[in-house]
């Protein structure tokens, strides 16, 4: 494995991934659509999955919308491959969303309702603020244990700068393929934080132990070596996972698919990162004489 | 050394097909410890979740009893026995009620400002609720000499005190209803009539009985609204395609798991293999038998969590392999395997578990779901991918199967 020689392609890989989720999230904001879809349980509002039973007009739906609820834009979208639609709108009451299914019900007689939703400002602020805190204690909790680990501060900083790579990477899918960001989202994000990392962990270490087989001159060759070493429990593992992760994308229902699907990209990109990236940043941050 | 051996797998094989046993049938005939009595969340049993708020800044404790009482009582009225009630924080109440087919009725059934009325036997209304100042379990004698017991003291006021007045004049020797909504909560009897605004209400009142009769009552003149401030509702049907599809979908994972296994590591795969197996079952069982709540998420950190749990003996067979390869003697080659792949498996489950209780800590209930299953599932692991695994492994050894090939080495 020649992977310190051609880091440089890898990193182009990974900058075009990242560029191509900023380029999206630029695109949907400036069309209105915000860069991420929000979901309202960090919005707040209701949200209603329905099945339609038959293939449903979105203008009509909009306009049953309108007279029920007095709301103009409500967000429908449709889920590909079935009758299901989900439409977010600002908060209504219980009566008022008995009246709107009945009203859609005239149209669609059909209809059913799959999952309703509805979450005030108060909770949907408050989840909001839950998350970001999960995600930032996770992240120093995550940090103190490398730094406790790593007494090397270089490869302390690649597996960081991996990690956020592997952050960018599952932002990206979020954004590109519009996938709901509510709680499961911090799930997905710390989970393949965990992940990642430990794939990181276990290459690092080999190369610690390699230390004393290579000249201090041989860095690169030590890197390859290491990696090659564990490439194979590497790939095995996140083959395991994405088994069973491929699983539950492929059978799984709507809720779940969307859970899923990121999952399954940021483990694909987890193993990317510590066997492509990880490595080539420590072999970049080191100094000239212990290169060649 | 041979029977030795020999006794390690044949413990092991029943430890897995015990677990399995268990994990599908149960203990006993109520099936106790089954996978099928794991206790469903709402996004796999259909059912509404709802969180009301008081609209009152600096509501008592009591006030919130009194409130909680107060859904208690209506969702047993509407025969939501499976309907769980709960106060969150310090003005917010959590109701889960699973299964119910009009979502929207049940919210406003449960929420509506408490109507309570004292009634005479004819259905005429004597007071009403907002008459009655506080309400509230005592224990003491209630008749000369008598026993010692638990009863409930009523409190009027000013205006309740001079129709109570007249009302238990007019109605001596017959019973005055307290009609909660539409729902008698108790009807006594009058023995006197009261004057001074003070009457009790006796009976065979156990202590728990006269705190919630008490705090029905009370809640009768609650100073505050209770507002939707979220819920969630999700149908029965999706609940069950919800269940059935995840439950497709950890078999056919954990499927492709073993066979994977199988394929690429051989007689260590098998060893791998039936270490899942009992974790899996040893999962299911846990679940089962601490009453934990499994939600959809929660599968999905079981599921993802199956994959990892092989992770560990990817780790050590990989090893193992390394150590064949270098020349080194069986036995040494698998003594080497195991520890000198547990500082990595360590790392791994570590830093997982990190991940795992922040979200636990911090999660809302779905995520809480997946966070219990995937901490679960890293613990259980630990022990069957190193224990388990490792008998297994050694009890291979000391049954006589040496072939090196069978442990993962190459001949080139």
């Amino acid at each position: 494995m020649k992977i310190i020689e051609n880091r440089r392609k890898f990193f182009a890989v990974s900058i075009l991934v990242i560029c191509i989720g900023i380029a999206a999230m630029i695109v949907q904001s400036t069309a209105g659509n915000g860069a991420f879809r929000y979901d309202v349980e960090f919005t707040g509002g209701t949200s209603m999955e329905i099945d339609m039973g038959q293939e449903c007009d979105q203008e009509e739906l909009r306009q049953i919308i309108e007279e029920v609820t007095g709301q103009s834009s409500p967000q429908i979208q449709q889920v590909l491959g079935s009758n299901e639609v989900a439409v977010k709108m600002q908060s209504i009451d219980s009566d008022t969303r008995q009246q709107l299914m009945a009203a859609i019900q005239e149209v669609y007689p059909q209809a059913q309702a799959g999952e309703i939703s509805d979450v005030s400002a108060t909770v949907s602020s408050e989840m909001q603020t839950a998350a970001i805190k999960a995600t930032l204690i996770a992240g120093i909790a995550m940090l103190i244990y490398i730094s406790l680990r790593f007494r090397d501060v270089r490869a302390g900083a690649s597996a960081i700068i991996a990690l956020f790579h592997d952050i960018l990477v599952v932002l990206t899918a979020y954004a590109v393929f519009r996938i709901p960001v509510n709680n499961t989202f911090i799930v997905v994000l710390l989970t393949i934080l965990g992940y990642s990392i430990n794939s990181t962990i276990v290459i690092f270490d080999r190369i610690r132990e390699n230390k004393d087989k290579f000249r201090k001159n041989q860095t690169a060759e030590k890197i390859d070596k290491s990696v090659s070493q564990t490439l194979a429990r590497s790939i095995n593992t996140s083959l395991t996972t994405l088994f069973t992760v491929g699983a539950i994308y492929v059978l799984g229902v709507q809720s779940i698919k969307e859970f899923a699907l990121p999952m399954m990209i940021g483990i694909l990109a987890g193993a990317y990162s510590s066997v492509c990236i990880s490595g080539s940043i420590w072999y970049t941050l080191l100094p000239k004489q212990e290169k060649e | 050394m041979k029977s030795k051996g020999r006794l390690m797998l044949f413990l092991m094989l029943v430890l897995a097909v015990g677990l399995s046993f268990v994990a599908l049938r149960g203990i006993g005939a109520d099936g106790k410890w089954s996978a099928a009595q794991i206790k469903q969340g709402l996004d796999l049993s259909g059912g509404v979740y709802i969180v009301y708020e008081a609209d009152k800044e600096n509501v008592t404790q009591e006030e919130m009893n009194a409130a909680v009482s107060l859904i208690q009582g209506r969702l047993d009225w509407n025969g939501w026995t499976e309907a769980e009630v709960a106060q969150d924080g310090s003005n917010r109440i959590r109701v889960d009620i699973p299964g119910v087919e009009n979502a929207e009725e049940a919210i406003r059934e449960i929420g509506q400002t408490a109507q309570l009325a004292f009634k005479d036997e004819a259905g005429n209304v004597l007071l009403t609720g907002d008459m009655v100042v506080n309400a509230t379990k005592q224990v003491g004698a209630t008749s000369k000499n008598g026993p010692s017991e638990p009863y409930v003291a009523l409190e009027f006021s000013d205006e309740g005190k001079q129709l109570f007045a007249e009302a238990t004049k007019a109605n001596i020797g017959k019973t005055i209803q307290i009609v909660m909504d539409d729902e008698i909560i108790s009807s006594p009897m009058v023995s006197t009539e009261i004057t001074d605004g003070n009457a009790i209400i006796t009976g065979n009142f156990t202590g728990e009985s006269a705190e919630e009769l008490a705090s029905l009552i009370r809640a009768g003149s609650l100073p505050f609204n209770l507002n939707v401030i979220h819920m969630k509702n999700v149908g029965a049907r999706l609940g069950a395609d919800a269940l059935d599809s995840g439950v497709m979908a950890g078999m056919v994972g954990i499927a492709l798991v073993l066979l994977f296994m199988l394929v690429v590591y051989k007689l260590l795969g098998l060893a791998a293999d039936i270490a899942l197996v009992v974790y899996i079952g040893l999962e299911m069982v846990l679940l089962s038998a601490f009453g934990i709540t499994l939600t959809l998420p929660g599968i999905a950190g079981i599921i993802l969590s199956i994959g990892m749990a092989v992770d560990a003996n990817v780790v050590i067979f990989e090893r193992i392999k390394e150590e064949l390869v270098e020349g080194k003697t069986l036995r040494v080659s698998v003594k080497n395997g195991f520890s000198r792949a547990l500082p990595a498996i360590l790392d791994g489950n570590i830093t997982t578990l990190i991940a795992a209780v922040v979200l636990f800590v911090f999660g809302s209930g779905t995520v809480k779901g997946f966070a219990t299953t995937l901490m679960m599932g890293i613990i259980i692991s630990m022990f069957t991918a190193l224990c388990i695994t490792r008998i297994l492994v050694n009890g291979f050894m000391y049954s006589g199967i040496y072939n090196p090939k069978l442990y993962g080495l190459r001949t080139k």
